[in-house]
């Protein structure tokens, strides 16, 4: 490891001392309504929510969905929610993931500012569960919003208990075409939030 | 790497500029970016708090670096990963084939990376028989035309729709003459899903190292990152030593600003945080040096290592707008691209710090506050000090120093130059008054002079 020492003693010798780590403050988002704001955001970012009072209501929200009555293959990671066509934790190789038309997933936070959900690695069998189905339905519970990015990693306390996971929000999108935004680059064609609770 | 050009920046500008209506189109899409992120700024009331911090917490992690890269090789490998630590160019480029040599990969998916792009790695990976795929679109676009990215976050924003359709008749066998977005985007999405599905091993870059957890995360839109490296059983990430935050709580402030800066959205769609490999898969960090630590020590510029690479800079800056990313032949052009690239090689890019109006627009963009047009002017210093400026600029500079060093020189100098505008053709002027002449009209000469004035109504000079 000569390059890690060299690199290292270089970095040693030409810091310069600066000052303190500064405190995160006068930073947080204030809304109203968390949950108004959410439905905001998604539409935002490309996505739909639909609030309903329960899991029941979920399950019924979405089948009601052309991306639900459309779909052949379904994987659903939240028990009761989405007609599931297979368990996905049976998958061995995540290549046999291709031709998903939708995966059902947790949310454990959702950020009212900018609607992005946290889905936790732990919870998927397969992180491709993420971007290879054709559409995607994220599962949240209305206790779960947070205002911000700030609040939202407060309560990840990801230094305590270090962990992989990723902020979604919206469909997959680019504008690398004359800025022309469109929607299904390589992740889901489309994303909707059920907002339970 | 892979540069267009070995023009100065002002003849590729100029080869640029010739074109006036390509010229206002591409200064028109860029301002539109800076609109939109002026818009997604000013819905965040604290803004210039965000800014403040992510500055403060770039600052604290640029002073503590080697501390910090050292919690975040304990802790990424405490999840799982491998942390390998390249020099240069040289050593990051072998660290990466000898990866995929050992599994045997011969068919590579590369998320964007800045830092591949600076290191030449597709070349030389191809010249060892390995297929590197660009899956970014705008990457993928310039990938099959065999030039490098003109904007760090739009690649292809140099190129018209017609164009990319004619290519991608070429390369996927869309319709002659399509150039629906919608449409082009659709055939690169079944072209790269099938990269996807056959490739052995998924490359990305990284935009935050967490010091405190061992994470990198990178963050994309079209979640060609999350398709690269969920599919295969081998992640390579690559990363400037300078990517370190010091605690995953710290991305609250630079995800939200970076996704505003750079294309005016609230955040990226995908900001995956990878913690160690996922079951049955590795992941291997390459940390690069590569002129970095050398640049720590270098006073002002060392601030140019807070950047988090959004490109709010050059959809701002006037010059870049209207010559083009191409035009600086670096992998990062613009502002902040024109403070790094002397750094590694004043005398190559010796002309990038005059590509620049000074006006200040870059700093007052950046999201991390880097004090872009003061780096920008102190490079111009240090250059002309090295022997780097230009000879007839420094002759007329000296030049005018002697004539305004003397009052009678001066006057002289007015009274010739009155009679001159008034006697000599215009185009002669003009070109005398060199490359400022070419696009103004000359003033028109006074009939006598603001001393001969008062001299003539008060009596006396």
């Amino acid at each position: 490891m000569a390059a890690r020492e060299e690199i290292l003693a270089a970095l040693r010798r030409n810091a310069q001392p600066g000052a303190p780590r500064p405190v995160v403050d006068g930073v947080g988002a204030r809304f109203p309504d968390l949950a108004a704001r959410l439905a905001e955001a998604v539409t935002a970012v490309g996505g739909t929510l639909v609030r309903v009072p329960d899991l029941a209501a979920a399950d019924a929200a979405l089948r009601a969905l052309p991306i639900h009555q459309g779909a052949k293959r379904i994987a659903s990671l939240v028990p009761g929610v989405g007609a599931a066509s297979f368990d996905p934790a049976t998958v061995t190789d995540p290549h046999e993931l291709e031709g998903l038309d939708l995966s059902v997933l947790p949310g454990s936070i959702a950020v009212a500012e900018n609607g992005a959900v946290w889905i936790e690695g732990a919870k998927l069998p397969h992180h491709a569960l993420v971007v290879i189905p054709e559409h995607v339905a994220l599962v949240v519970n209305v206790a779960d919003i947070v205002p911000d990015l700030h609040a939202a990693y407060a309560r990840l306390d990801l230094a305590g208990r270090p962990r992989w996971g990723l902020f979604m929000a919206g469909p997959s999108k680019t504008a690398d075409i004359e800025q022309s935004l469109v929607i299904g680059a390589h992740g889901a064609r489309s994303l909707v939030v059920l907002l339970v609770g | 790497m892979g540069h267009l050009t070995t023009l100065t920046h002002p003849e590729a500008a100029a080869r640029f500029a010739a074109d006036e209506p390509r010229t206002h189109w591409h200064d028109d899409s860029l301002w539109f970016m800076r609109v939109k992120r002026d818009r997604a700024a000013a819905q965040v009331p604290e803004w210039e708090r965000l800014r403040e911090l992510a500055e403060g917490i770039k600052a604290y992690a640029l002073a503590n670096l080697p501390a910090l890269l050292e919690q975040f090789e304990k802790n990424a490998a405490a999840a799982g990963a491998t942390v390998h630590w390249a020099r240069d160019a040289a050593d990051h480029n072998r660290i990466v084939h000898e990866l995929l040599f050992a599994k045997g990969v011969t068919r590579l998916v590369k998320s964007k990376s800045m830092l591949t792009e600076e290191c030449g790695l597709n070349p030389y990976l191809e010249a060892r028989g390995i297929e590197v795929v660009d899956t970014d679109l705008g990457e993928r676009i310039v990938q099959f035309r065999n030039e490098p990215p003109s904007h760090i976050v739009l690649p292809a924003i140099h190129l018209k729709k017609e164009e990319i359709g004619e290519l991608f008749h070429e390369k996927l066998g869309t319709d002659k003459g399509a150039s629906d977005p919608k449409y082009l985007t659709e055939a690169a999405r079944g072209h790269l899903r099938q990269k996807f599905l056959q490739a052995q091993a998924g490359l990305t870059g990284v935009n935050f190292a967490l010091a405190d957890t061992g994470a990198v995360v990178v963050c994309t839109n079209e979640g060609n990152a999350d398709m690269g490296t969920s599919l295969p059983p081998l992640h390579i990430a690559c990363m400037g030593l300078e990517k370190i935050v010091p605690r995953a709580e710290d991305l609250g402030v630079f995800l939200r600003l970076l996704a505003r800066s750079a294309t005016g959205q609230p955040v990226t769609t995908y900001s995956t945080h990878f913690h160690g490999p996922r079951r049955g898969s590795e992941l291997h960090i390459v940390i690069v040096d590569n002129g970095r630590s050398a640049l720590l020590g270098r006073d002002p510029y060392r601030r140019a290592l807070s950047c988090i690479r959004c490109g709010a800079c050059m959809n701002t800056c006037p010059v870049f707008r209207r010559s083009g990313g191409h035009s600086y032949g670096v992998t990062v052009p613009g502002p902040i691209g024109s403070v790094l690239a002397p750094t590694i090689d004043a005398k190559a890019h010796a002309a990038l710090p005059f590509a620049s109006t000074l006006c200040g627009s870059c700093a007052d963009v950046c999201p991390v506050r880097i004090d872009l047009h003061h780096q920008l002017l102190a490079w111009r210093g240090d250059l002309v000090k090295a022997g780097h400026g230009s000879a007839g600029k420094s002759l007329a500079l000296r030049f005018t120093a002697w004539l305004f060093a003397s009052p009678a020189r001066y006057a002289l100098a007015g009274r010739l130059m009155r009679l001159a505008l008034r006697v000599l053709p215009a185009g002669l002027m003009r070109s005398l008054a060199g490359p400022w002449g070419r696009q103004r009209e000359l003033p028109v000469a006074p009939a006598e002079s603001f001393r001969d004035s008062y001299r003539r109504t008060h009596g006396r000079a």
